[in-house]
């Protein structure tokens, strides 16, 4: 209990120093427009991209896994399904507040719905999301329905926003319940598909693009897929390891241990396809395509491939996970969600930023005296106070769901 | 000693030019297909273009919709420098065109690939589509801030796609992509795009490719050229001779 506090206390601190930062990061954004941006001319796309994808990978993973309960009756998981959709609704909304930020008119965002071209990925990968979005808030709402009416009946806030979000529903009755869980299966496995094309589509998105040879493979959709899985995998796992009310129980430590040996397994396929995607391109030599990676492995940022990509988010869960005097420790095992978590921020800036860095055309940045044409970028003050911003956001959002909400994992929910 | 044409002989090769765009303007738009031809042997790298573009379309600091590229081959005694100016190859399969979300950007009867500044969004999708960097992002920033004030040139009205435009903050273009049009307001009009005016060695030429007649299908038909990236399939509008 005390442990709990202290890490509340925390929490909190963190997230209000986030917010702060970011309520700065905001109003230059907003009143500067893209000027204090280190993003330029070559490499157009920054940090917000990148951030963007690591959100929407961690939102596409936590659903797949709601999925193996909703949808293929995996029942071992029902536990931390309602947190995974929940997680899933979270992170969708900080990945679409980076890219928001990232546009250069943001006051048009909605031509993307009134004038689409369906020609473009990036159409189809919002309209796809749009559509993942609102199934995503249906999905949530009908799992969490007859909590929610139950929960009205308490004092406080929960109780107020619990009534509020029941929308005047009132039945509880097992019938009606059961009625939910059978639109949740439909819904679940609707969101199946759904999830797989619109994350696909965004490694689509890179991997049509022909003029840059490091995004133009085919592995691009898969690899983003497997990604997806793996970081929305290691955040279940850190927050259910570590926050989980039921900690210290058998239960909790069985299923921690389990979700961990999905997250090895899905870990080593991530192995598997990048080491694919590395060594044919290395083999293959061509300059577009080996001088991104070459530089991602030895240029100035090699320590968030070496370190980052591979130490963190490859090894140590490996490890973590697979030997056998930590894999049954809740709190090793969170850890190597965590480090998974943390290490593919590194994986993301790593797939949008090196293959931006090579010019077009030999010569090219030469020819443009500008400190816009340049094959370094570092993200600005700016940049990463906005970042900031959102993720305390999120945090926000999350921890309130948590405490007001019934998503918490536990006995209670986990039954039908 | 580079083969120079007949026509090099010629009074003004630039008249010639204009007249060509005067032919080609009498045709439906549909039926030109309008095209440069950059002779490599007689770019000395002044970068006169660059100005001048810089001055037609008063382009903020880092865009520029044509610059030279300059590099040296092989080790000194045995050096030469090769230039290669670079504009908008104007592709009949544009890959830039596809990728864009809103379909704010398209090749026009013309065969011009044209913004429509009003609708971009600013999502920079479609730069990192072109093979050429032929494309910018207009940041918003200026040559002359941190001044007692903006210096003229740069506040003054563009008229690109003929549309009067006063650069302002958060006003389009700043927040949007922009590149080469071949001066397609200059065209409709009857004049030469600038770069083309102003190149001091007359390495750069203009016309309508589908005229069998126009001085650039007669350098084609006259001498070797050939256009970056072919393997690409994008087909691109600007032929350099060498
Ligand atoms: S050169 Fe680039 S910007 Fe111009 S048409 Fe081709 S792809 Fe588009
Ligand atoms: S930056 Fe503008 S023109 Fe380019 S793809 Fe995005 S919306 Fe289209």
């Amino acid at each position: 209990m005390k442990n709990n506090k202290k890490f509340n206390v925390a929490y909190w601190l963190v997230t209000v120093v986030l917010l702060a930062v970011g309520a700065v990061g905001l109003y230059w954004r907003l009143t500067q427009g893209h000027r204090m941006a280190n993003y330029g001319q070559l490499i157009v796309w920054g940090l917000w991209v990148a951030l963007y994808i690591y959100f929407i990978g961690l939102s596409a993973g936590a659903f797949l896994i709601s999925s193996l309960v909703y949808a293929f009756g995996v029942e071992r998981f029902r536990p931390i399904a309602r947190l995974a959709l929940f997680t899933a609704l979270i992170s969708l909304l900080a990945a679409l507040l980076n890219i928001w930020f990232d546009l250069g008119h943001m006051e048009r965002f909605y031509e993307v719905f009134s004038r689409p071209n369906f020609l473009s990925m990036m159409a189809w990968m919002v309209w796809l999301y749009t559509a993942y979005s609102i199934l995503l808030l249906f999905e949530l709402w009908f799992e969490l329905r007859t909590d929610l009416v139950r929960w009205s009946e308490k004092a406080g806030l929960s109780g107020k926003v619990c009534r509020i979000l029941a929308f005047g529903s009132k039945d509880t009755s097992t019938k009606s319940r059961a009625r939910d869980t059978r639109t949740v299966k439909i819904l679940g496995s609707i969101g199946v598909p759904l999830a797989i094309m619109f994350h696909g589509g965004v490694g689509a998105l890179f991997g049509v693009i022909s003029a840059r040879p490091a995004w133009h493979s085919g592995l691009f959709p898969l690899l983003f897929l497997v990604s997806a899985l793996v970081s929305g995998g290691g955040l279940l796992l850190a927050i259910y390891a570590f926050l989980a009310p039921d900690r210290g129980s058998e239960a909790h430590t069985a299923l921690v241990a389990d979700l961990g040996k999905l997250v090895l397994g899905l870990t080593l396929l991530d192995v598997l396809f990048t080491f694919s995607e590395y060594s044919i391109a290395l083999y293959g030599a061509i300059p577009g395509d080996v001088g991104p990676l070459l530089k991602t492995m030895t240029g100035p940022f090699w320590y968030v491939f070496w370190i980052g990509q591979i130490g963190l988010g490859m090894i140590v869960p490996i490890v973590l996970l697979a030997w056998k005097r930590t894999n049954r420790n809740p709190n090793w095992v969170g850890l190597a969600g965590f480090s998974i978590v943390v290490a593919f921020v590194g994986v993301r800036l790593n797939i949008v930023i090196p293959p931006l860095s090579v010019p077009e055309l030999q010569g090219l940045v030469e020819a443009v005296p500008s400190a816009r044409m340049s094959t370094f970028y570092v993200p600005s003050t700016m940049e990463w106070f906005l970042a900031m911003g959102i993720v305390g956001l999120a945090l926000t959002l999350y921890a309130l769901g948590y405490s007001l909400l019934p998503v918490k994992p536990n006995k209670e929910t986990s039954h039908g | 000693m580079p083969y120079v044409p007949a026509v090099m002989e010629m009074e003004n090769a630039i008249i010639r030019m204009m007249d060509d765009v005067q032919r080609a303007l009498q045709k439906p738009p549909s039926e030109r297909r309008w095209g440069m031809v950059i002779d490599l042997t007689k770019c000395v790298a002044c970068d006169a273009c660059t100005v001048s573009c810089k001055a037609e379309k008063k382009t903020p600091p880092g865009v520029n919709y044509t610059v030279v590229i300059k590099e040296e081959v092989g080790t000194y005694p045995n050096v030469r420098a090769v230039f290669l100016p670079r504009p908008c190859m104007q592709c009949e399969n544009p890959p830039c065109v596809d990728v864009c979300p809103v379909g704010a950007t398209w090749k026009n009867e013309e065969g011009i690939v044209v913004i429509d500044y009003d609708v971009c969004i600013g999502c920079r999708y479609c730069v990192t589509a072109c093979p050429y960097g032929a494309r910018n992002f207009d940041f918003g920033e200026w040559y002359t801030e941190n001044t007692p004030m903006l210096e003229p040139y740069e506040t003054a009205p563009t008229f690109e796609y003929g549309e009067e435009r006063v650069r302002s903050e958060g006003v389009s273009p700043i927040g949007n992509v922009r590149k080469c049009n071949f001066c397609i307001e200059r065209l409709r009009e009857g004049l030469l795009p600038a770069c083309i005016n102003d190149c001091i060695g007359r390495a750069r030429y203009f016309g309508d490719l589908n005229d069998p007649d126009s001085l650039v299908s007669e350098m084609l038909r006259e001498r070797y050229s050939f256009r970056l990236k072919e393997d690409l399939g994008t087909n691109p509008k600007v032929f350099y001779l060498s």
